[in-house]
């Protein structure tokens, strides 16, 4: 009896899916999963290179395409090796164990006597004059997976564990055009839409002249409803029309969300619905309480180049090149938007600059492809000016957290309530939510019902709610806030971020009164060994001294998470200044992700997390003042080179069994350490985020 | 009515006829010469994701009308080197996996050489200062400074293109 087959082998299983040999000398993979700059494509590569015994070199790599590869949903969530990975696994290591099968048929042998080098199939060692290729007629790949090919073991493995250079990374780096923004098609035209400010605006008057002057090109208008469009060969006139139009063209309708509305804080004046988690509400009892809330504003993905999307209607068939995460679920949204069957859609994904989530990709390739559907046989690319990402592309949510532990006499929590105020971190097309160029449409679709990511999927907002720590009771209060001022979805983490922020700090909050160090207090309440390691690593690799002395303006912090409870591990100790601003100078990161495919890219990966993350708490917040205010870098700035910490990473456990999702597990802790390490530099806490100047001088001048 | 501007691209004398000498030298680039290695970013001269050496000095062209580079002399990332024949600071981006999405990596690649033409041995602090005013989003930011580290060690030792 095999074991379950790996989820998405479940739901895709036919192995012609997966690998197939159409050349010689050549394997052809293919993966649900794409590349978003997180260098899943190589990391595919050498788990097929593993459990096919063929060099890296031998594989070619066909990502994200309705037409090709497996429907693996979207590329989210971490979950790319912890489930693509080992799914693309046990596809190689069935293929492989077929190609055996066959082999022994050939050579009249057993299986067992056979091995594979390099595609070759070798009997006892020496060669068959059989290989891949010259079997591949004769081997069935359009059957079900079975499970029955035998995966190696972690001390077999050559190429998974193994540092691999990124296989996408020199195009890149010599400037070929690699990125969707590159394409071009015969013909092609180039287009803007006259973004619709919100559901429900209407368009007023349209001065189609001065438009047409700013131009100076030829360019047409394209219209159906309240989508409104330029369109034209030449991309400096359809880019200086797109610019001018938002002055030219007025609209009713339009509601802009007002400064105050930015705030974390205005979501307690909402509506709300409830959801609880966990362990029913405690008793009132004599123990000590500690109470304290914390916040983050709204922040953007703020992807470097503004979405783009291509699209062509010929022959009643719609063609889409788009940079989103799930090309599945996108196609079934442009169907139900454009009224066509699925089967006469193929999205196909090209690559684009990191997205983080949930950015405006999934409604630039709706915008292609709504003009395209009125425009047959010319194919059509939008690409979002700066501003319109800034402005349209969902948000990451406010939230505010607050959390109330109770505690016993010798200062640990015994009971732990995490109270959560969010609106929803899932507004993808593949959770409902409308495409942006649909809803400009006549007969829009209606607003989804109030919804987040299920907690099966690691929850939304309620996504690391409840602490890993030994804690007798742990309950979790989900306000879902229903009507968010603009419209929000998932970024790195969704809810991790922040609740990790809250519960880390709480947890540094519980040491100070216990009069421990933080180190100490963390590891005598948490009994789950690789969690330890992880946070005693870091410590060592800090050289952390329970003795500091705080409140002079130099700090350290630390904290941990296990993302979403079931994935990586990860401890941070990060090491500051304050004087006016905060300067970020180091930061440590112990993770264990259990097997690691490929080290260097992981690495890669929580570096990344550590510097966005840091980014968020030391400077972003998306602003509204009569609309969303952030709409460029000097309205929204990120982190840069002269601000960026040295960062010190090690991984741990690298040759345990089980592969754990990495790509978000350190913004958590980060945010957390820095914000303990801002404690102890200022001998004060701030629990709202981003840590900004005038909080820093409010919390100075309260102390 | 048409204009001609004429300039050198990596090298190669160019002469582009537009109907709109407003155009802006990176769709010039892109679009009329098919080097597509310079990217858009913003279209505001913010990110830096448009970087390249106008007559030696690094610039963001995506918003730089073309008439005004009539005569000068432009180097892409194109111009820096080939696969075969990498420039060291190519060399050294791949080497040190200096990238995640790739997509800030050609301006920040001219900025950097820009940097090395004028100070072949930078320190760390004058690295980042120089790409400050390039945005990498993904956080490679200390692969890359190590990255450029490398390759003026390397160019000091007499690596070239």
């Amino acid at each position: 009896m095999n074991a379950p087959l790996p989820g998405p082998l479940a739901d895709n299983p036919r192995l012609d899916r997966w690998v197939s040999f159409p050349m010689p000398g050549k394997v052809i993979i293919n993966t649900g999963r794409v590349e978003i700059g997180q260098g899943v494509l190589t990391a595919m590569a050498q788990i097929a290179a593993d459990e096919l015994d063929v060099a890296m070199s031998r594989i070619s790599i066909r990502s994200g395409d309705t037409e090709l590869t497996p429907n693996e949903g979207y590329t989210a969530g971490s979950q790319s090796i912890q489930f693509g990975g080992v799914a693309m696994r046990q596809a190689c290591a069935d293929v492989r164990a077929l190609f055996l099968a066959q082999a022994a048929l050939v050579v009249g042998c057993q299986a067992s006597e056979l091995s594979v080098r390099d595609g070759s199939i070798l009997r006892n060692g020496q060669s068959t004059g059989q290989d891949y290729w010259t079997l591949a007629v004769a081997v069935n790949l359009a059957v079900a997976a079975t499970g029955a090919g035998k995966r190696k073991t972690v001390a077999d493995l050559q190429h998974i564990g193994a540092s691999s250079e990124r296989l996408d990374l020199p195009d890149k780096i010599f400037g070929k055009a690699t990125f969707i923004h590159d394409m071009h098609l015969p013909g092609m035209l180039h287009a803007h839409v006259v973004r619709q400010p919100n559901r429900g605006a209407v368009i007023d008057a349209i001065d189609e002249k001065a438009i047409l002057r700013a131009a100076k090109g030829k360019v047409e208008f394209v219209r159906n409803g309240n989508f409104l469009a330029i369109v034209g060969a030449d991309e400096t006139a359809v880019d200086l029309a797109g610019a001018t139009a938002v002055d030219h063209v007025s609209w009713q309708h339009v509601e802009t969300p007002s400064a105050l509305q930015a705030e974390a804080s205005w979501l307690l004046q909402r509506p709300w619905i409830d959801r609880v988690f966990g362990a029913p509400a405690s008793e009132p009892q004599s123990r000590e309480r500690f109470e304290a809330t914390y916040s983050r504003g709204y922040l953007a993905h703020a992807s470097l180049s503004p979405s783009c999307g291509l699209a062509e209607y010929r022959d009643g068939h719609l063609t889409v090149w788009t940079h989103c995460q799930g090309v599945f679920p996108l196609r079934a949204s442009l169907a139900k938007t454009l009224g066509l069957d699925p089967a006469n859609i193929t999205v196909h994904h090209v690559q684009s600059s990191g997205c983080y989530g949930h950015n405006g990709a999934d409604d630039a390739a709706a915008d292609a492809a709504i003009i395209a559907m009125q425009m047959p046989g010319a194919p059509i690319r939008v690409r979002w000016r700066r501003e319109e990402e800034f402005v349209y592309e969902p948000k990451t949510p406010a939230m505010v957290v607050k959390v109330q532990a109770l505690v016993d006499a010798a200062g640990k929590p015994v009971d732990w309530t995490q109270e959560i105020w969010s609106p929803t971190h899932n507004n993808r097309p593949g959770a409902g939510g409308a495409l942006l160029g649909a809803v400009a449409l006549p007969n829009p679709p209606p607003e989804p019902p109030p919804h987040d990511v299920p907690e099966e999927n690691g929850g939304g907002a309620t996504r690391n709610g409840v602490p890993l720590y030994d804690i007798a009771q742990k309950r979790m209060i989900h306000h879902l806030i229903t009507e968010p001022p603009v419209r929000t979805s998932a970024l790195r983490g969704l809810g991790a971020m922040p609740n990790i922020f809250a519960m880390e700090c709480c947890i540094d909050e519980l040491a100070e009164r216990a009069g421990q160090d933080p180190v100490a207090y963390r590891l005598s309440i948490i009994a789950d060994q690789r969690a330890r390691a992880v946070i005693e690593k870091v410590a060592a690799m800090a050289k952390w001294n329970a003795n500091e002395p705080g409140g002079s303006g130099h700090g350290r912090g630390i904290a941990f998470a296990r993302y979403k409870n079931r994935a990586a591990y990860s401890a941070v100790v990060a090491e500051l200044d304050v004087a006016e601003e905060i300067k970020l100078t180091h930061v440590w990161c112990a993770t264990d992700a259990g097997l690691v495919v490929n080290p260097d890219g992981v690495t890669n990966q929580l570096e990344g997390g550590i510097i966005q993350s840091a980014s968020w708490v030391l400077k972003e917040q998306v602003r509204f003042d009569n609309g969303v205010a952030s709409f460029d870098w000097e309205t929204y700035p990120v982190l840069s080179f002269s601000e960026v910490p040295e960062i010190d990473i090690e991984l741990i456990n690298t040759k345990d069994e089980v592969p754990l999702g990495v790509g978000e597990v350190t913004a958590g802790p980060t945010a957390a350490a820095i914000g303990n390490a801002v404690s102890h530099a200022l001998g004060a806490r701030i629990r709202d985020l981003p840590l900004t100047r005038e909080r820093i001088m409010a919390t100075l001048l309260k102390a | 009515m048409t204009q001609t501007s004429n300039f050198t691209v990596n090298g190669k004398p160019v002469s582009v006829a537009l109907a709109n000498e407003e155009t802006p030298l990176l769709n010039v680039l892109r679009n009329e010469l098919g080097l597509m290695g310079t990217r858009f970013g913003c279209g505001l001269e913010q990110c830096g994701c448009c970087t390249v050496l106008i007559d030696g000095r690094p610039e963001k062209c995506c918003a730089k009308p073309v008439w005004s580079v009539a005569g000068k002399s432009i180097v892409t990332i194109e111009g820096l080197g080939t696969p075969e024949r990498p420039h060291p600071l190519q060399q050294a981006f791949i080497e040190e996996q200096a990238g995640q999405c790739g997509y800030c990596l050609a301006g920040i690649i001219i900025s950097a050489k820009a940097l090395l033409d004028k100070n072949p041995s930078p320190t760390r602090a004058e690295i980042a200062a120089a790409l400050d005013d390039n945005i990498c989003r993904c956080g490679s930011h200390n692969r890359i400074i190590r990255a450029v580290q490398k390759a003026a060690a390397q160019m000091q030792a007499g690596a070239t293109a």
